[in-house]
C-alpha cells in the first residue's frame, strides 16, 4: 500500500475514477462543475485513462448519455453540483428504473436563490426520493475509497442501481489533505471488469424503460423499492472486501463516543469532523455527549440507527437545508419518523446549520449543545441567523 | 500545531503556496491541510489561503483566523484588506517588499521580514509569481518543514525545469530577506 500524498480531494476523485478504468466520462465541464472532471479529461487527453471524455453541454445531458452509455455496457461515471444537479434531476429518477450501475459525485452546494455557490445539502435533498443508493462521505480518503467501492456495489449483479457519493463542495472539493492512493491490480482484484447483465445490443435485442400503464406501474415501483431494500447486506459485502484491500472500515452508521451517551449529534458529511472535536470538548467537561453520522442515507439504515443510539435521551440532528412550510430539516423528519413507534423515544433537536456556506465551527455546535440541554432550543430552528 | 495565513492577489501563487508547503510537511510524515478562502476566482482580487500543519490528525476545516505566521504576497493588499488581523503578538509576519520591515510592525508585531521578492523573480523566472520565494523567506526565519522537503514539494508540482529556477530564487531568498532588528533569531 502507498504512502500518504498531499492532493486537492477532486484530484484524489479523479484518481479513484482513472483506477476505475472507466470507459465513458461525461459531464458538463463549467459551472457549477469541480475539478473531478478537468483533471479526468487531461487523464484521457494524456492517455493515462482509456475512455470517451463528452464535454456535453448540460448535466441533462450528461447523464442522458451515461444512460445510454451504461446500457450499451460501458462503466460510466459523472459529477456534478448544485444547479447542475437540478437540471439533471429529469434524468436522475429514470436511473434507477432502468437499473443502471452509474456512479456520480455530487460536490454539494447550495441551490439558487439566492444565487450562491457555496456549500449545503439543498441539492441533494432535491433528489432525496430519486431510488439511487446514497452515501455521505466527511474527508478526501472516503472520497477516494468510495469510488471505487461504489462501483462495486452497483455492479453487483444483485444490486444494479446507481450510486450518488455525497461530498461536500469546497469544503472537501478544494481541500489538499493528505491520502493514501491505491496501487492498480489492488483495486482490479476488488473491482472486477464490468459484466451488465442486460446489453442493448442489436443482435440481441432487449427493451428498457419501458412504457408502463396503470396496470404495471404500481408493480414495478415495488420492484425498484425492493431493489433498493435488497442492496444493503450488498452494500456492507463491499466495505467488509474494502476492509481486507485497504485496512479502512466503514459502517452505515458511524458512531464516536455513543456508548453511554445521554445526548447525540447526528451528522452527515464533512460536519462529522467538526461535530467530533466538539465532542472531545464535551467529554473532556465529564458531558456524556456522543456523535452518530449517517453514511448511508439511501437505503435508510433503520437497524444501524437503533441500536446506534442506544438508550440517548436527545437528538441533536443537523440538517443542511430547509424544508419550507415543512416539519423541520429533511434529515430530522426521517429521524422523527423513525422514532415514532418506540415506547421510550428520545428528544429530537433540530438545527438548519451550514446554509450557502455559513460556516459551522466547534463553538457552534458547543453553543447548540447548551440551548438543547437548557431547554432554550427544542423542535426545529435555523441556527446562527442573525436578528 | 502550525497555522499559517497566505494574503494575494488571485494569479501570485497564494494558493499554491499553502499547497506547496503543506505537501511538505505531508512528505515528511506530518499531517497537513490546505485551502483556498471559497469563492469566484479572478485575477487581481484579493485571495487568502489557509495551511495547517500538525504532527497527528488534523479534525478542523474552517478559516485560520488566529494565525501563527502571515504571509503577504502583494504589499498593496495592506491598503485593501487587514492581513494581520488575528495575527498573534509573538507571531511571524513576511512581506513581499522593497520597504524595510519596520515600514510593517505596526507597533505590536516584531517578528516581522521583508524580501524584495517581485523584483527577484522578475529576474530569474520572469514572471511575478512570488509564491516558491516567500516560502523560501519562510524557511530562512521558522522552522516548519526542512528545505530538503519543500524542494522536493516543489519539484513533485511543477517538475524538474521550473524546479531549477524556484531553487535558484529560494537560494536568493536566503541571501535577500531583511529581518527586523528587534527579531533575535534563536
Amino acid at each position: 500500500m502507498g504512502k500518504y500524498l498531499g492532493m486537492e480531494v477532486s484530484f484524489a476523485a479523479a484518481e479513484a475514477v482513472k483506477l476505475c478504468n472507466v470507459d465513458v466520462v461525461a459531464a458538463y465541464p463549467i459551472t457549477p462543475q469541480t475539478h473531478i472532471v478537468e483533471r479526468l479529461s487531461q487523464f484521457v487527453a494524456d492517455g493515462e485513462l482509456d475512455a470517451e471524455f463528452v464535454p456535453v453541454e448540460s448535466e441533462h445531458s450528461a447523464l442522458s448519455l451515461c444512460v445510454g452509455s451504461q446500457a450499451a455496457g460501458a462503466r460510466s461515471f459523472t459529477c456534478t453540483s448544485s444547479q447542475g444537479l437540478a437540471l439533471m434531476s429529469e434524468i436522475v429518477y429514470i436511473v434507477p428504473a432502468l437499473r443502471l450501475p452509474i456512479v456520480m459525485i455530487l460536490a454539494n452546494r447550495s441551490l439558487s436563490g439566492p444565487l450562491s455557490i457555496w456549500n449545503d445539502h439543498s441539492d441533494v435533498m432535491s433528489v432525496r426520493d430519486c431510488g439511487w443508493i446514497q452515501l455521505f462521505v466527511e474527508n478526501g480518503q472516503e472520497v477516494f475509497d468510495h469510488v471505487i467501492i461504489a462501483y462495486k456495489i452497483a455492479e453487483n449483479h444483485n444490486v444494479l442501481l446507481p450510486v450518488m457519493i455525497n461530498m461536500d463542495g469546497f469544503i472537501l472539493s478544494h481541500m489538499f489533505e493528505p491520502i493514501k492512493l491505491m496501487e492498480q491490480e489492488d483495486v482490479d482484484a476488488y473491482l472486477p471488469p464490468y459484466q451488465p447483465k442486460f446489453v442493448l445490443h442489436p443482435d440481441k435485442p432487449v427493451t428498457m424503460g419501458a412504457y408502463a400503464m396503470p396496470a404495471l406501474f404500481t408493480e414495478a415501483k415495488k420492484a425498484q423499492e425492493e431493489a433498493l431494500l435488497a442492496s444493503y447486506p450488498h452494500i456492507l459485502q463491499a466495505w467488509k472486501s474494502w476492509e481486507k484491500v485497504s485496512g479502512r472500515s466503514y459502517h452505515p452508521v458511524e458512531t464516536f463516543c455513543s456508548e453511554d451517551a445521554e445526548t447525540l449529534f447526528i451528522t452527515m458529511g464533512s460536519l462529522g469532523e467538526t461535530a467530533g472535536e466538539a465532542v472531545r470538548v464535551l467529554r473532556g467537561q465529564g458531558k456524556k455527549v456522543g456523535l452518530l453520522k449517517l453514511r448511508l442515507w439511501r437505503p435508510f439504515p433503520f437497524h444501524d440507527f437503533y441500536k446506534a443510539i442506544g438508550n440517548a435521551q436527545r437528538l441533536i440532528v443537523l440538517d443542511r437545508a430547509v424544508s419550507y412550510g415543512g416539519p423541520g430539516g429533511p434529515v430530522a423528519g426521517e429521524i422523527r419518523s423513525a422514532l415514532y413507534n418506540m415506547e421510550n423515544r428520545p428528544q429530537v433537536i433540530n438545527f438548519v446549520a451550514g446554509l450557502g456556506g455559513r460556516e459551522v465551527s466547534v463553538e457552534s455546535f458547543l453553543e447548540m449543545f447548551i440551548s438543547s440541554i437548557e431547554g432554550k432550543a427544542s423542535g426545529y430552528q435555523l441556527f446562527g441567523v442573525r436578528g | 500545531m502550525q497555522e499559517i495565513r497566505f494574503h494575494g492577489r488571485g494569479g501570485q501563487g497564494a494558493v499554491t503556496s499553502a499547497e506547496l508547503l503543506a505537501q511538505a510537511a505531508i512528505i515528511e510524515g506530518k499531517y497537513a491541510r490546505a485551502f483556498p478562502s471559497f469563492g469566484p476566482e479572478r485575477r487581481g482580487a484579493p485571495v487568502t489561503a489557509f495551511c495547517r500543519i500538525n504532527d497527528g490528525p488534523i479534525f478542523l476545516r474552517s478559516v485560520i483566523e488566529k494565525p501563527d505566521i502571515v504571509i503577504v504576497l502583494d504589499s498593496s493588499l495592506f491598503r485593501a484588506v487587514n492581513v494581520t488581523e488575528g495575527l498573534k503578538d509573538d507571531g511571524i509576519l513576511i512581506v513581499n517588499s522593497a520597504n524595510a520591515p519596520s515600514h510593517f510592525t505596526s507597533g505590536r508585531l516584531h517578528k516581522v521580514a521583508t524580501i524584495d521578492a517581485t523584483r527577484i523573480v522578475l529576474d530569474v523566472l520572469k514572471q511575478p509569481i512570488t509564491n516558491t520565494i516567500l516560502l523560501g523567506s519562510l524557511l530562512r526565519v521558522a522552522d516548519i518543514v526542512s528545505m530538503d522537503s519543500l524542494l522536493s514539494s516543489i519539484r513533485h508540482r511543477f517538475g524538474d525545469k521550473a524546479f531549477r529556477l524556484n531553487m535558484q530564487v529560494i537560494e536568493m531568498a536566503y541571501k535577500e530577506i531583511v529581518i527586523h532588528p528587534e527579531w533575535k533569531q534563536e
